[in-house]
């Protein structure tokens, strides 16, 4: 009976799942599978003969109000950070359950493959937590954004690598407990040196490869404990997160053996970052700004991470607001690698109540830019990088890119000349139709509608 | 059939309706199906409630209760956080019926 119970806790994931992948269905889908789950906890609870109530009610109580706290609080901005924390959480949950079957059965008198399951569990929990919150620390400035490279960083991590299957085999042939400790510490370290030489621009796809690795973790943890749910919630996950992250890396043109091992965005494309910063870039005001927006008939916004640093969602919608009433359409050009997570514009724009019918995705937007006017660039720059069509030098030759500089003008709304997340100088600045506006994107708009205001 | 073999049976199976069940997906809706699968992913929430649960030793409650608290967060805050998404994607007219 109990099993069956909880098959339907697994047929609410795969339908939550299901219609998580589809706009008009997706809120439901969450919520089909958050019942799901509740279910699947409350038949636990009632028929696990649990002995230690207050540490599992403790549990529960501690992590609910940490949960609900921080999902309340946090940024929309910070959205893909606060995804990458719950993620290394539940992988650290995973190994603990393994953890848990370490210190309370008698190892020697394991079969092969719990042996093997305990082993996998707290390998790769262990590996998502401490990479989910190196992810974390990259994403939100506390560690540096550029990959973290040095000499022997292979032969270390080769070395690790090999150190976990040594004593993980003699943990597991001797029954010592002490090899599950190493193991676990051994990965914790892979998790961090596995994360740091990869730039902060790959981050997204990092933490979806990571949100699949909790998802095997979770299996690996359903096989030492043989429960069917955690298996199949497992799976399901892992295989989900892999597709997302492979959806991804396509967007970008790139494998995901190039965004994990390739050390991306350490040292400049075609041209040398130093020798351009010396070049000329036409600079503009809020004034010049107003007049070129002002008198256009068309105007394309292309959103990128400077819109979310700033928060600059609502002061956007403001302009093109002021815009529409000039009689100026505006459309916003959406590349799907825009932020730091695929989706993460929509959800900002979203959260300001731009229409739906405005935005455009690269496909329906690239065609327009020839006959749009104006384009206004707001703190993106790699997805607006003309390198990326012209330079087969670049690092990020043949990303499929918004070419934004086939429009009439372009603005730049950008803090500096600084090199975007992959560390790669942009050509775009310096080209003759772009007015460089160095600014933060919501005072940029902000004193820009004013100004507008005064034409 | 072993236990593990079962368990292996239905690890395949489901891996491969993960794999379905994500065919395209929209750009617009990646964070938010990203973190709703993560939320999914602390189904191991149930393996924790049955280690602190029946843990005999205080070093297996101390795990046991580590990992009840870390799985609920991942699974409240997960679920949670990705209603929060979703709820910026409903059409201006549904959010105006709403206030009113």
């Amino acid at each position: 009976m109990t099993e069956i119970l909880y098959l339907a806790g697994a047929v609410a994931f795969i339908v939550g799942l299901r219609r998580l992948g589809s706009p008009g269905t997706a809120r439901s889908g969450n919520r089909i599978a958050a019942a799901g789950m509740l279910a699947v906890v409350v038949i636990t609870l009632v028929t696990q003969d649990i002995v230690n109530w207050g540490t599992v009610v403790a549990g529960i109580a501690v992590g609910a109000v940490v949960g609900v706290w921080s999902a309340i609080r946090v940024q929309m901005t910070a959205m893909p950070q606060m995804v990458a924390i719950f993620n290394g959480l539940g992988g650290i949950a995973s190994a603990l359950v393994a953890a848990t079957e370490v210190v309370e059965v008698d190892l020697g008198a394991l079969s092969a493959d719990t042996v093997v399951s305990i082993l996998l569990s707290i390998l790769i929990g262990a590996i998502t937590f401490t990479g989910s919150f190196i992810a974390f620390g990259k994403l939100q400035g506390v560690l540096p954004g550029r990959p973290l490279l040095f000499p022997g960083q292979q032969a270390l991590n080769a070395l690790v690598v090999l150190g976990i299957l040594g004593v993980g085999i003699w943990a597991g042939v001797s029954g010592q407990e002490v090899g599950y400790w190493v193991v676990g510490g051994l990965s914790l370290a892979l998790g961090v040196l596995a994360v740091i030489p990869i730039g902060g621009a790959d981050m997204p796809v990092v933490i979806s490869l990571l949100n699949s690795f909790s998802g095997l973790a979770a299996a690996a943890a359903g096989f030492v404990i043989e429960s069917n749910p955690l298996i199949i919630g497992g799976a399901l996950v892992g295989a989900a997160g892999l597709i997302l992250t492979f959806q991804m890396t396509e967007a970008m043109n790139r494998s995901l053996a190039n965004v994990l091992f390739a050390g991306f965005g350490t040292e400049g494309g075609g041209i040398a970052p130093a020798g351009v910063a010396d070049r000329p870039v036409k600079r503009a005001t809020s004034e010049d700004a107003a007049i070129s927006l002002g008198y256009a008939d068309s105007v394309m916004i292309v959103p990128g991470y400077g819109l979310a640093v700033a928060q600059a969602q609502h002061a956007v919608r403001k302009l093109a607001d002021a815009l529409e009433e000039r009689g100026t359409r505006v459309h916003y050009a959406i590349h799907p690698v825009a932020g730091r997570m695929p989706g993460h514009m929509n959800v900002l724009l979203a959260e300001a109540d731009v229409p739906y019918e405005q935005l455009l995705d690269l496909e329906q937007a690239d065609p327009q830019f020839p006959q749009t006017d104006v384009v206004l660039v707001l703190g993106a720059n790699d997805v607006v990088n003309p390198s990326a069509r012209d330079d087969p030098s670049s690092q990020i030759y043949g990303m499929p890119i918004l070419n934004v500089d086939r429009a009439g003008t372009v603005i730049v709304v950008k803090r500096s000349l600084s090199p975007g997340f992959a560390g790669i100088d942009n050509p775009l600045f310096y080209d003759d139709k772009t007015l460089m506006f160095f600014a933060d994107a919501k005072e940029a708009l902000e004193s820009t509608v004013s100004a507008l205001k005064t034409l | 059939m072993s236990a593990l073999v079962v368990g292996v049976t239905v690890f395949v199976l489901a891996a491969f309706v993960g794999f379905e069940v994500i065919s395209k997906v929209p750009p617009t809706l990646h964070t938010p199906l990203m973190s709703g699968a993560n939320a999914i992913s602390g189904i191991t929430i149930i393996g924790a409630v049955t280690a602190a649960g029946l843990g005999a030793t205080p070093l297996a409650q101390i795990l046991g209760f580590l990992a009840v608290a870390t799985a609920t967060v991942n699974v409240v805050g997960g679920f949670l956080v990705t209603d929060r998404m979703l709820e910026m994607f409903r059409s201006r007219t549904e959010r105006r019926r709403d206030t009113e």
